[in-house]
C-alpha cells in the first residue's frame, strides 16, 4: 500500500513540473484563444540566458532580474512585431506565427547563447529523503511550494482588477474590447511577460533537473496532454491536468511497463489525452465559459 | 457657446467608394442630436470616425471646440466619448457588473503592479469604480441582473448593459448606434425614456442614429439627415419634417 502511495505521490510531485510549463499556455490562451507554440522557446531562452549570466559569476536574483528584463523585452518586440500586424486574424494564423516565432526564438537564443549542455544548479539537493515512509526530495517539495505560489499570484494579478478585467474582455470579444478603448498593445505586452516569467521558472526547475539545452524547448510536448486534460483555457485545470498526467504515468509505468517490456511514460500521457479528446474533448476545466485565474 | 461636437468638412472613402463627402455640421453642448437617412447613407461610418475607429480621409473632428488629433477609440474613450455599437458588441461569458467595469479601463492612474500586489491607489480606485459601475446599474434600472451573464439575457437588457457600459465613465459624448434596433415598441419606449433620463439628468450631450421617425422626432432636439454620405438636412424636428430634400430622400417622394 506504501509502494502504492509513494508511486503516486512522485508522480503527482513530477505532474506539477508539467503543470508548471503548462500556465504558460494557458495564461497566452486565456488572453487570446490562441495556442502559443513558442512557450517551449520561450523557456530555453529564459533558461538560457539564466545560465549564461550565472556562469559569468553573477548572483542568483541579479540573473534573475536581467533574465525577467530580457522576456519584457522580447514581449514587447512580439507583440510590436508579430501580433500587432496580425489583430484581428484567425487564432489558426496567429497559431501559424507562434510556430514560426518559436523557430526565431530558438535560433537567435543559440546563435548569441551557444549551443552547449550547461549544469545549473539551484542549490536544493534532490535526494530522495524519507517523510513518513515516503520518498520525497526537497527539490520536489521546493517544485509544489513554487507552483502553489506561483498559482497564488495570477490569480491576484488576474482576478478582480482592472488588468484582469481588460484580459478577459479582450478574450471574450477582441474587436469589441478594442473598440471601446482597451488598449490591446499593452495588454498583450502584460501577459506575454508575464507567461515569460513562468517559462523563466519553469525552465529553471526543468533545467536544474535534466540540464540545459535545446531539449529544455521540447518541454512543449509534456505540456500538450496536460492542456488538452485539463483544459486550454484554466489554470487550475493546468495544476489538475498535470497531476493527473503525472501521476498515471507513473502508475502505468510500474503496472502496465512489465506487461509490454518498455518505458510507458514516454507515451501513456498521450493515450490519455487522446482518450479525452475523445471523450471530453473541452478537458476537465474547458468548458465552463470563463475561469477565474 | 461651444460646440460639443464639430463635424467639419468630413470625407471617407473606402477602396473609392465614398461614404462621407465634405460633412459638416455641429451639436450644441446638452443636445440630444438624431442622425437619419437610408441605410448606407453613412451614419455608421460618421460615428466610427468621431471615435477613431475609422481615419477620416480629410476634414476634422472637434470636441469641445478642441481638435481631436490621430483619433483612435482608446483616446476616443480618455477624452470622454462613449459608443454603443449596431450589433452588441459586448462581453458575453462575462458578468453584466464586469461588462461596465471595462468602461473604466481608461479611467485608473493606478499602474500594473500597483494593481497586481493590491499596493498604493489600488484600493481606492477599486472602491470608486465599483460605486461608480454599481450607480449606473441603478441609474439604468439593471442592478438586480449585476451578476448575470451578458449573453443569456435577453436583447433589451442587453442593449441596457452596453449603454450602461458606455456611461459608466461618465462621457461628454455620447454616440448611440441605432440603440433601439429589433426592439418592440415597450421596450423603445422604455429606452427612449433612459436616454431622455441620462440627457438631463447627467447633461450627457447625445449622437444618436435611429430608423424609427416617431422615436426621433419625440427625443431628439435636432436632427442630421444623410443621403449618399452628404447633409441633405439639419435642423429641429419639426424643420426637417417639412425640407422637401429630406422628404424627397428619407421619407419617400408623393407620387
Amino acid at each position: 500500500m506504501l509502494f502504492l502511495v509513494n508511486i503516486i505521490v512522485a508522480g503527482l510531485l513530477a505532474g506539477l513540473m508539467y503543470a508548471l510549463v503548462a500556465i504558460g499556455f494557458v495564461l497566452i490562451y486565456k488572453a487570446s484563444g490562441v495556442f502559443n507554440f513558442a512557450q517551449g522557446a520561450m523557456v530555453l531562452l529564459s533558461a538560457l540566458t539564466f545560465v549564461t549570466l550565472n556562469e559569468h559569476g553573477l548572483p542568483f536574483w541579479l540573473c534573475f532580474i536581467i533574465t525577467v528584463g530580457v522576456l519584457i523585452v522580447a514581449s514587447v518586440l512580439i507583440e510590436f512585431l508579430v501580433l500587432r500586424p496580425l489583430v484581428n486574424r484567425s487564432p489558426d494564423t496567429l497559431f501559424m506565427a507562434t510556430l514560426g516565432l518559436s523557430f526565431v526564438i530558438e535560433g537567435l537564443a543559440q546563435l548569441v547563447l551557444g549551443t552547449d549542455v550547461h549544469q545549473l544548479d539551484l542549490g536544493i539537493p534532490d535526494v530522495p529523503l524519507k517523510l513518513y515512509g515516503l520518498q520525497v526530495s526537497d527539490f520536489d517539495l521546493f517544485t509544489a511550494a513554487v507552483s502553489i505560489l506561483l498559482v497564488a499570484v495570477l490569480a491576484l494579478l488576474f482576478g478582480k482588477t482592472r488588468v484582469g478585467i481588460s484580459l478577459r474582455a479582450v478574450a471574450d470579444n477582441t474587436l469589441a474590447a478594442q473598440s471601446i478603448g482597451i488598449r490591446l498593445p499593452h495588454i498583450w505586452r502584460i501577459v506575454w511577460s508575464v507567461a515569460g516569467v513562468v517559462a523563466l521558472i519553469a525552465g529553471l526547475l526543468w533545467g536544474n533537473r535534466q540540464g540545459v539545452q535545446f531539449s529544455l524547448s521540447l518541454v512543449v510536448l509534456k505540456a500538450m496532454p496536460v492542456l488538452i486534460i485539463g483544459g486550454f483555457s484554466s489554470i487550475p485545470g493546468a495544476i489538475v491536468g498535470g497531476l493527473i498526467v503525472g501521476a498515471t504515468e507513473n502508475l502505468a509505468d510500474i503496472y502496465i511497463g512489465p506487461l509490454v517490456h518498455g518505458a510507458v511514460s514516454d507515451w501513456f500521457a498521450y493515450i490519455l489525452a487522446t482518450a479525452f479528446l475523445l471523450i471530453r474533448p473541452n478537458g476537465l476545466f474547458g468548458e465552463k465559459p470563463i475561469q477565474r485565474v | 457657446m461651444t460646440a460639443a461636437l464639430m463635424v467639419r468638412d468630413v470625407s471617407l472613402s473606402f477602396l473609392g467608394v465614398r461614404a462621407l463627402t465634405s460633412l459638416s455640421f455641429s451639436v450644441a453642448q446638452g443636445e440630444i442630436c438624431a442622425l437619419i437617412g437610408p441605410n448606407g447613407a453613412g451614419k455608421s461610418s460618421l460615428l466610427n470616425v468621431i471615435n477613431g475607429v475609422y481615419r477620416a480621409d480629410s476634414g476634422d473632428i472637434l470636441i469641445d471646440d478642441q481638435l481631436f488629433s490621430h483619433p483612435t477609440p482608446a483616446r476616443a474613450a480618455k477624452i470622454g466619448i462613449g459608443r454603443t455599437f449596431q450589433n452588441n458588441a459586448l462581453f458575453r461569458r462575462m458578468s453584466v457588473i464586469d461588462n461596465v467595469l471595462t468602461g473604466l479601463t481608461r479611467q485608473g492612474k493606478a499602474g500594473f503592479l500597483e494593481l497586481a500586489f493590491r499596493l498604493g491607489r489600488y484600493s481606492t480606485e477599486q472602491r470608486i469604480e465599483r460605486a461608480q459601475a454599481e450607480d449606473i446599474l441603478a441609474f439604468l434600472d439593471i442592478s438586480a441582473h449585476r451578476d448575470a451573464i451578458v449573453g443569456q439575457l435577453p436583447y433589451g437588457l442587453q442593449k441596457r448593459v452596453e449603454l450602461a457600459r458606455a456611461l459608466v465613465a461618465l462621457p461628454k459624448l455620447l454616440l448611440l448606434d441605432e440603440p433601439m434596433a429589433g426592439m418592440n415598441k415597450n421596450e423603445k419606449a422604455e429606452l427612449s425614456q433612459f436616454i431622455s433620463d441620462v440627457n438631463r439628468q447627467l447633461g450627457t450631450t447625445i449622437v444618436l442614429i435611429e430608423h424609427d421617425i416617431g422615436v426621433v422626432m419625440g427625443l431628439s432636439h435636432h436632427v442630421v439627415v444623410l443621403d449618399y454620405g452628404r447633409k441633405v438636412g439639419d435642423g429641429t424636428p419639426e424643420e426637417v419634417r417639412r425640407n422637401p430634400d429630406v422628404i424627397a430622400a428619407y421619407l419617400g417622394t408623393r407620387h
